[in-house]
């Protein structure tokens, strides 16, 4: 086959049940080029690649290489047509070598001794495009920035022409990051053409030749880079208006609840998430944290709630010091916790609605005693929260796994607010919500905050932030950037912020 | 003294061999991320399946080759209840052993206690079995020794040296990827479960019409618990198949040799259990142990294609 | 035409008991078939099996007899399988529970009435399982060691043990060549029902064991924490929950459990600890099905514990009627777990069979 000049994707349109991900999306990309492809989390980045790479098949639309219509079923056929992906988690072996996992699946690999044959190959392309790695490394022992060199060596020893990079940059530090984008520009030099999906805007302007702009699923903005700024891409990335804010009675914020100082924390992955961090939440507040997801609010989040161990600082409760990851603890203290990944830690979708009703309040009077759970009471608080938090429920009686996203929450939320919690720390409580539920959800936390609890909400959503908070920190590399209140800033500020522009200087 | 040592290693290298092919069976199985705990079902059944057509034509390669045949439709069986339908590997594998046990019983009954009229043959390989010593250890066995050892070196071959072997260890480690790069990752599970199925009755069939030369009930005795141990001995190697079939084989031998010395059976026949409890534990101490020593990442996890 | 297999939505009581009843009946057929083909008259055979538990008063005391160790294991199993602990050690367990409560009864039975002894050995027999259940809870948390494989060994290790001491330290100096220990005292033997095999001590243990166990598992803290670890871990850590805590006391229940077992075949049963083979017949491993068979609720496990020792009972009486082999009862147990299991897949997905072209490619 050719080598790809040009790629076009037409009128590309893909549903999963009732959720649009992807509507009309029109998208080239021609030889030399990268394409910048940015969105929020949820925009639909990732279903559009993923139908290129073949994974998905797009319910309407279709696909041309060269000008010529193609059908790309699954990943092989992509691969055929020159088509590379590099997922965001690698998908590598860890225990095998550099040169075994570039052997796998690889046709042009002899049968016999194949790691013998292919250690030229890897030579060449090393040498071309300065990917240096060692071949006979397990991955394992390879950092992050290695790990995705070979994800780059095995598209290009499949003749990639085109490479589809979802959030690159997500696990590499800065210096590998540089060291990324040159090896990206020499291939683009070369003739490849790179699909850089980022909500990184430093990034999409450092690197890419041209940026398109997704939000909910469309194409809200596309331009050669030239054309645009930070501050241009942030708004096309947030949406133009910056709804009002909810009306909410004036309260002057109370007691300290929450004083953090000095905080660090590392990542999974051993790279420092948290840095220095201080802040303070107070009674009747909510303080919100913007910024792109990855900057370590996930991490801040989980070191709050007892889920992980800080490196050092200081995390004061109530004056009460939490410095062991005990999430027992941080309950008991009176930190309730809206998690991030609701299906994978809010509940138990195989226990029944009641049950999950109580998920880390089941050790507390009345729910149950020391040996038995009280499912008498446990019913009919369950009962309350279906009827207080609108969950739109058959019965209690039913596994949490048939309910909505939506009422999921709404559960979750019932769950951890219902009890008058001192602090709520809430992380993309919206997220993925329909538009009632997105209301509800908001609402029920400005109660909370107006009857005297403190609120730590962290989202991606400036819309959401802007509505709710009475405070906003920006949040980048682990720092804040700067914190302002909502009435007395413009989108332009919060987007440089998120971008790494201190206050100053935004 | 010489004499006992030649019978002790002899004997050794007999009672090793089943250990030897069922081990590397499980190994392949296990490398796909299948835990096959159905071994001394399997083996049971090989054993009876090969008695009963070596006795009926009198060939026993046609009862190794009926005995390989049994244990990869047993296996294929796990494969539907662990792969096809995600079931949980553990529950099924004992299923199979009770089934296999059932089977063989059902099957052999007729045959109980009655002599096999042609066992295996002897390999006669002139010259080296007249090497004094080493000729009577390593060269004076029947064909399924050497068979054993041949296929334990094909197959550390064929895992560490070709793509075959890379698709198969990556289909167990990281499905996702091997799936990522066009592995068929369920067919390659299917093919590797009745592979590890078809040498347990292989192995079987040793025991049967060579090493006994008749069929009782009961006769795999634990080996097929044995095996499981043995490949996590083995840390899923090949190589370490050897060293541990022929070191557990030893066990055996030695537990009757040593009786009149004072040496209680029972306690030496702990060891291979022990042992492999303590290198679990040796590995399990350390974190970079943990990492180079740990089981097919996959191990006993239903693969969903296309799942996150 | 294609085959989808999807997720299902919603079950209900129902269904899971149609489910349930399919398998059931697929696996005799298919024990059916394997009888056939083994030239077995299959129709014969398992009514045979069904007539010989439960169709003479015989029959059903027997099957009793035999349904107390399932029970006990088996609640315990189902127990520890609610949160994902695959313990298939209970054979072992239960040898531990045999030699603790063997020691007990040897070395302080002569001394001591029947009212003090007959708890205390059932408290030591239970002590000695839990201990040897909690050691693969200690290896999978601290060692990160997988529990199917460290059970699997200690069955073994301790089956050696227990022969180790029969035929070596605990050798009864009145039982000649034989690989027994000596007779526990008469205080240490429990009474049976007139013309039976069934001491209606045992038999209450067991039943309150399985009714206690199943109020744990759905009305106490306790088990609402191990459901919570079985279904989802993450959540378990978000709600705080201490696993090691959680997983030791949960498997020296369990374990305890197989140990009460393993004392009550030798209390009322046995009167002496011999080969492992001979104290247990393999209720360690029939129990897992039990579990299964209860949906793995430790309650249901008297009903299913019945049922699978009819089976037994059953496969000893066609031995001598059928002249079949003592392992066909395995091909009854192997066959219906297996289709227990392929029927679980239907209560968590449909199947939907579309004609025509696939519109997704």
């Amino acid at each position: 086959m050719d080598r790809i000049q040009s790629l076009e994707m037409r009128g590309i349109s893909k549903s999963f049940q009732d959720v649009k991900a992807n509507r009309e999306i029109n998208l080239t990309v021609s030889s030399g080029e990268i394409l910048g492809l940015l969105g929020e989390n949820g925009a639909g980045k990732t279903t559009l690649v993923n139908i290129l790479y073949g994974l998905y098949h797009p319910d309407d639309g279709q696909i041309l290489i060269n000008g010529e219509p193609v059908r790309l079923r699954s990943p092989k056929d992509s691969m055929r047509a020159g088509i590379g992906m590099i997922h965001q988690h690698f998908m590598l072996v860890e225990k095998h070598t550099v040169l075994e996992n570039i052997a796998l699946g690889y046709a042009e690999a002899p049968f016999l001794f194949p790691q013998r044959s292919l250690r030229g190959r890897i030579r060449e392309l090393s040498a071309q495009y300065g990917l240096d790695v060692d071949p006979d490394k397990p991955i394992w022992e390879l950092s992050a920035g290695e790990q995705q060199r070979v994800e780059i060596i095995k598209a290009l020893s499949r003749n990639a022409d085109l490479l589809i990079m979802d959030e690159p940059t997500s696990v590499l530090t800065p210096q590998e990051t540089d060291e990324l984008f040159d090896i990206l520009r020499k291939m683009t030099s070369g003739g490849h053409s790179v699909i850089l999906i980022s909500h990184k805007l430093e990034e999409i302007m450092d690197i890419c030749n041209r940026v398109m702009v997704l939000r909910k699923g469309q194409v809200t903005g596309e331009a050669r880079i030239e054309e645009v700024d930070k501050g241009k891409l942030a708004v096309m990335m947030i949406g133009r208006q910056i709804a009002a804010a909810y009306p909410k009675t004036d309260i002057d914020p109370g007691d300290a609840v929450l004083e953090i100082t000095g905080l660090d924390v590392d990542s999974d992955r051993g790279l420092p998430a948290v840095r220095g961090l201080s802040l303070v939440v107070r009674r009747n507040e909510i303080l919100g944290i913007a910024g792109v997801s990855g900057n370590g609010q996930q991490e801040l989040v989980e070191t709050i709630t007892g889920l992980r161990q800080p490196l050092s600082g200081s995390v004061m409760m109530k004056g009460v010091p939490l410095d062991h990851a005990d999430a027992r603890k941080a309950h008991t203290l009176g930190i309730t916790h809206v998690p991030e990944e609701r299906i994978k830690y809010g509940i138990v979708p195989n226990l029944l609605l009641y049950e999950n009703s109580v998920l880390k309040r089941h050790r507390d009077e009345p729910f149950s005693n020391w040996i038995q759970m009280n499912y008498a009471v446990i019913k009919d608080h369950a009962g309350k929260l279906v009827d207080g938090f609108n969950v739109d429920a058959p019965s209690i009686n039913i596994r949490v796994k048939n309910l909505s996203g939506g009422n999921i929450q709404k559960l979750i939320l019932g769950r951890e607010i219902s009890g008058g919690p001192d602090l709520l720390i809430a992380a993309h409580p919206t997220y993925g919500l329909d538009v009632g539920a997105t209301e509800y959800v908001r609402k029920q936390i400005i109660e909370l905050r107006d009857k005297g609890g403190a609120v730590l909400l962290v989202s991606e959503d400036l819309d959401e932030l802007f509505m709710v908070c009475d405070r906003i920190a920006v949040m980048f590399e682990g720092r804040f950037m700067g914190q302002v209140t909502p009435d007395s800033c413009t989108i332009e500020e919060i987007g440089l912020m998120m971008a790494g522009s201190t206050l100053q200087e935004a | 003294m010489l004499d006992i040592i030649v019978s002790v290693l002899t004997r050794t290298i007999i009672a090793g061999t089943p250990l030897l092919i069922a081990t590397l069976g499980e190994i392949i199985a296990e490398r796909a991320g299948i835990l096959n705990l159905g071994m001394e079902g399997i083996m049971s059944a090989g054993a009876v399946t090969g008695f009963i057509i070596a006795f009926t034509t009198g060939n026993p390669w046609l009862g190794m080759l009926a005995a390989i045949l049994v244990g990869m439709l047993l296996s294929s069986l796990h494969g539907f209840v662990c792969i096809t339908l995600r079931a949980n590997q553990v529950v099924s594998g004992l299923a199979l052993t009770m089934l296999g046990l059932g089977i063989s019983g059902l099957w052999g009954k007729p045959y109980i206690g009655r002599p096999l009229p042609q066992r295996m043959p002897r390999l006669d390989i002139s010259g080296l079995s007249d090497i004094p010593v080493l000729g009577d250890i390593f060269f004076n066995h029947d064909w399924y020794v050497y068979l054993s050892v041949l296929i334990g070196i094909v197959i550390w071959f064929l895992v560490k040296h070709t793509r075959m072997g890379i698709t198969l260890r990556s289909v167990g480690e990281n499905p996702k990827a091997a799936e990522s790069q066009g592995i068929p990752v369920n067919r390659v599970k299917y093919l590797a479960v009745m592979t590890g199925g078809g040498l347990a009755g292989m192995a079987g069939a040793f025991l049967s019409t060579a090493y006994s030369g008749s069929w009782n009930e009961g006769m795999v005795a634990g080996r097929g618990w044995i095996v499981i141990a043995l490949t996590i001995f083995a840390l899923w190697r090949p190589g370490g198949a050897f060293l541990g079939a022929y070191l557990f084989g030893g066990i055996f031998v030695l537990q009757f040799m040593l009786q009149p010395l004072g040496v209680s059976p029972n306690l030496l026949a702990m060891l291979p259990y022990l042992s492999t409890l303590v290198v679990l534990l040796i590995y399990g101490l350390s974190k970079s142990g943990q990492r180079r020593m740990s089981a097919p990442a996959t191990l006993g996890e239903p693969y969903v294609r296309g799942g996150r | 035409m294609q085959i989808d297999l999807l997720p299902r939505e919603r079950s209900t009581a129902t269904l899971n008991l149609l489910i349930l009843f399919g398998s059931l009946l697929a696996g005799l057929l298919a024990i059916s078939v394997v009888f056939a083909l083994s030239g077995v008259n299959p129709a014969l055979a398992i009514f045979s099996i069904f007539k010989g538990s439960f169709g003479s008063w015989y029959g059903i005391k027997e099957t009793v007899t035999k349904a107390i160790p399932l029970i006990l294991i088996g609640s315990g199993l189902a127990m520890a399988y609610k949160a994902k602990f695959w313990n298939i050690g209970a054979e072992s367990q239960l040898l531990v529970g045999a030699i603790f409560s063997t020691w007990v009864g040897l070395n302080w039975g002569p001394h001591l009435p029947a009212i003090v002894l007959v708890p205390l050995m059932f408290l030591s027999a239970f002590i000695g399982g839990a201990l040897w259940g909690m050691v693969p809870a200690v290896l999978k948390i601290r060692f990160g060691i997988n529990e199917v494989i460290s059970t699997l060994m200690l069955n073994y290790i301790a089956a050696e043990f227990v022969k180790f001491l029969v035929v070596g330290p605990w050798k009864g100096a009145t039982k000649g060549g034989y690989p027994y220990t000596d007779d526990l005292p008469a205080a240490a033997i429990l009474k049976q029902f007139p013309l039976s095999r069934i001491s209606p001590v045992l038999l209450s243990v067991a039943v309150a064991g399985a009714l206690i166990l199943g109020w744990l598992v759905y009305r106490s803290r306790f088990g609402y924490e191990i459901r919570v670890i079985g279904e989802n871990t993450h959540a378990a850590r978000y709600s705080g929950i201490n696993f090691f805590r959680t997983l030791v006391v949960l498997m020296a229940i369990s374990g305890g459990m197989a140990g009460l077992a393993g004392a009550g075949e030798l209390m009322s049963i046995h009167h002496y600890l011999s080969y492992p083979d001979s104290l247990s017949a393999g209720y360690g491993f029939t129990a897992i099905i039990v579990a299964w068979l209860a949906r793995l609720n430790p309650s249901f496990t008297i009903i299913s514990g019945l049922f699978f020792a009819g089976i037994i009972v059953g496969g000893d009486a066609i031995q001598i009627s059928m002249g079949m082999p003592a392992a066909t009862v395995d091909v009854f147990n192997g066959m219906i777990l297996v289709f227990l299991i392929m029927g679980d897949f239907f209560i968590s997905h449909r199947v939907r069979i579309r004609r025509g072209r696939t519109v997704d490619a």
